[in-house]
């Protein structure tokens, strides 16, 4: 069963229809690359996953359940979303770091949230909190930034915020990890390092979705690519298949502008 | 008269202008902040009628609404005066909160939507994120436009003698009515001296606020 079905998904803003029905399936551990051009509407799809917009029509099932029904008002009420939307994780393109924390903080602040509704909190709260505080430290040495626990975001570097950014979403949990262009807010010699996390994390198999315009990345980094174009999926399938032999015009006409 | 004496008047009158200071911080910060959501509500009609009170209440001097709580609840009415200190008092309160609001609304709306949208994706409510996130943050960026506030307030508390109320200003008038012109002169010094001590405070706060940006 895949861990993520997306049913006729559509978003309007207005009158502009800016998802027309979005149809895909991700699998467990399975990194999947949405590419396409700008206004393509790859942002926004990330965005409704994530509940940061409310579709207009369309289902989203996590391992088979329904988490989100757009004809199902019992699916949109605030407290149930800010349940639902801890499934997946957001690591935004201008990384959205909370300045007035360090990057230790920043990747404690919320699972402390949250663990404050735990039934066992105030029994086991000296516990729960160091369960936290090690987890987070496990993570940011993941990312490479032990050494910059105790720095505030002003002092990183776009690269290191970033990963300050991925080592915070990863600290919920999520099923699926999503990325909004993580790279592209950053100086060229800087995305080296960004990439070299994500592709590490795709090596242990963490479920991800990735929007990119890093073609080269996207082909060896993902086992899925979907090209999306003007709100649709125009073509789906291998790396090899959509960038080796795309099957159709529009895919072919946007790759080629990236070969040359 | 003795030299000692009217100093020691006029530090006495000077109470007051530091109780209107107080009194009207104490309450117009809170008042401001209230006055801020209104305007910023997204039911329509209320942020529209706080809109057009804060224009009314900016877009008027300071004197006349003092002026105006004092006499004008007696006049339409006919109701119980205000006593002269609370009317100036109430008159300066909604003054400042009405700019108070206007900072606080700038602060706030100053704040990235990133900030927020990042709380809620890690699950945060919205309270959660109000104190967690933005409050500080608010904090930091408004804290120079409320500075200026808070030390053009030292000043405009001596506007409370337009319905006599007896602060600094008017006691030193009154000698000056005598023939004796210098106590006027000195009450500068009353205000340099707080406004100097406020300052330092305010330059503090500033840097406390310095490690983040
Ligand atoms: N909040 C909004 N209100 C109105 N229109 C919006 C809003 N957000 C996005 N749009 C429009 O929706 C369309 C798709 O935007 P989206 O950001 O999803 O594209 P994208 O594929 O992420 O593009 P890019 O590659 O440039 O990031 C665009 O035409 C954009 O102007
Ligand atoms: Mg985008």
């Amino acid at each position: 069963m895949p861990v993520l079905e997306v049913i006729n998904l559509q978003k309007n803003f207005g009158n502009l229809e800016v998802l027309k029905g979005i149809d895909f399936s991700l699998e467990k551990g399975e990194a999947l690359s949405i590419i396409g051009s700008s206004g393509s509407g790859k942002t926004t799809l990330l965005r409704c996953l994530n509940f940061l917009e409310r579709p207009d029509a369309g289902r989203i099932l996590i391992n088979g359940e329904t988490i989100f029904d757009a004809d199902d008002p019992s699916t949109l009420s605030e407290s149930e979303i800010r349940k639902k939307r801890l499934h997946f994780g957001l690591v935004f393109q201008d990384f959205n770091l909370f300045p007035q924390y360090t990057a230790l903080q920043n990747v404690i602040l919320a699972p402390e949230l949250l663990a404050r509704s735990r039934a066992d909190y105030n029994s086991n709260k000296k516990a729960i909190l160091n369960e936290i505080d090690n987890e987070a430290r496990r993570l940011l040495a993941q990312m490479g930034l032990t050494d910059k626990l105790g720095y505030y975001p002003h002092q990183l570097s776009g690269g290191q915020k970033q990963r300050v950014a991925i080592a915070r979403a990863l600290a919920m949990g999520p099923d699926i990890l999503c990325f909004d262009e993580p790279t592209s807010a950053l100086d060229p010699e800087l995305t080296g390092e960004v990439l070299k996390v994500i592709r590490s994390l795709a090596d242990k198999n963490t479920t991800m979705i990735i929007v990119t315009h890093e073609m080269q990345f996207a082909r060896e980094l993902s086992n899925r690519v979907i090209f999306m174009d003007d709100g649709l999926v125009v073509e789906q399938g291998s790396p090899k298949e959509v960038f080796g032999n795309p099957k159709e015009e529009r895919t072919k006409q946007f790759l080629s502008r990236y070969n040359n | 008269m003795q030299f000692s004496v009217i100093i020691g008047r006029l530090l006495e009158s000077f109470v007051l202008n530091c109780e209107i200071f107080i009194i009207t911080l104490a309450f117009g910060l809170p008042l401001g902040l209230i006055i801020a959501f209104g305007s910023m509500s997204r039911f329509k009609p209320l942020s529209w009628l706080v809109k057009i009170f804060v224009w009314i209440i900016r877009g008027t001097p300071l004197m006349l609404q003092v002026i105006v709580v004092f006499y004008v609840p007696g006049l339409l009415w006919g109701w119980r005066s205000f006593g002269r200190l609370e009317a100036a008092i109430i008159a300066f309160i909604i003054n400042y909160a009405c700019y108070f609001s206007e900072i606080y609304r700038g602060g706030i709306e100053s704040i990235p939507r990133g900030q927020y949208e990042a709380g809620q994706v890690l699950g945060m409510t919205k309270t959660q994120i109000f104190f967690k996130i933005t409050l500080l943050q608010v904090i930091k960026r408004i804290t120079p436009p409320m500075g200026n506030e808070v030390i053009t307030l030292v000043k405009d508390t001596s506007l409370a003698r337009i319905i006599a109320n007896k602060e600094i200003i008017m006691m030193a008038q009154e000698y000056s009515a005598k023939g004796l012109i210098w106590p006027l002169f000195s009450t500068a010094i009353f205000f340099l001296v707080f406004v100097g001590v406020l300052t330092i405070i305010l330059g503090r706060l500033e840097r406390r606020l310095d490690f983040f940006r």
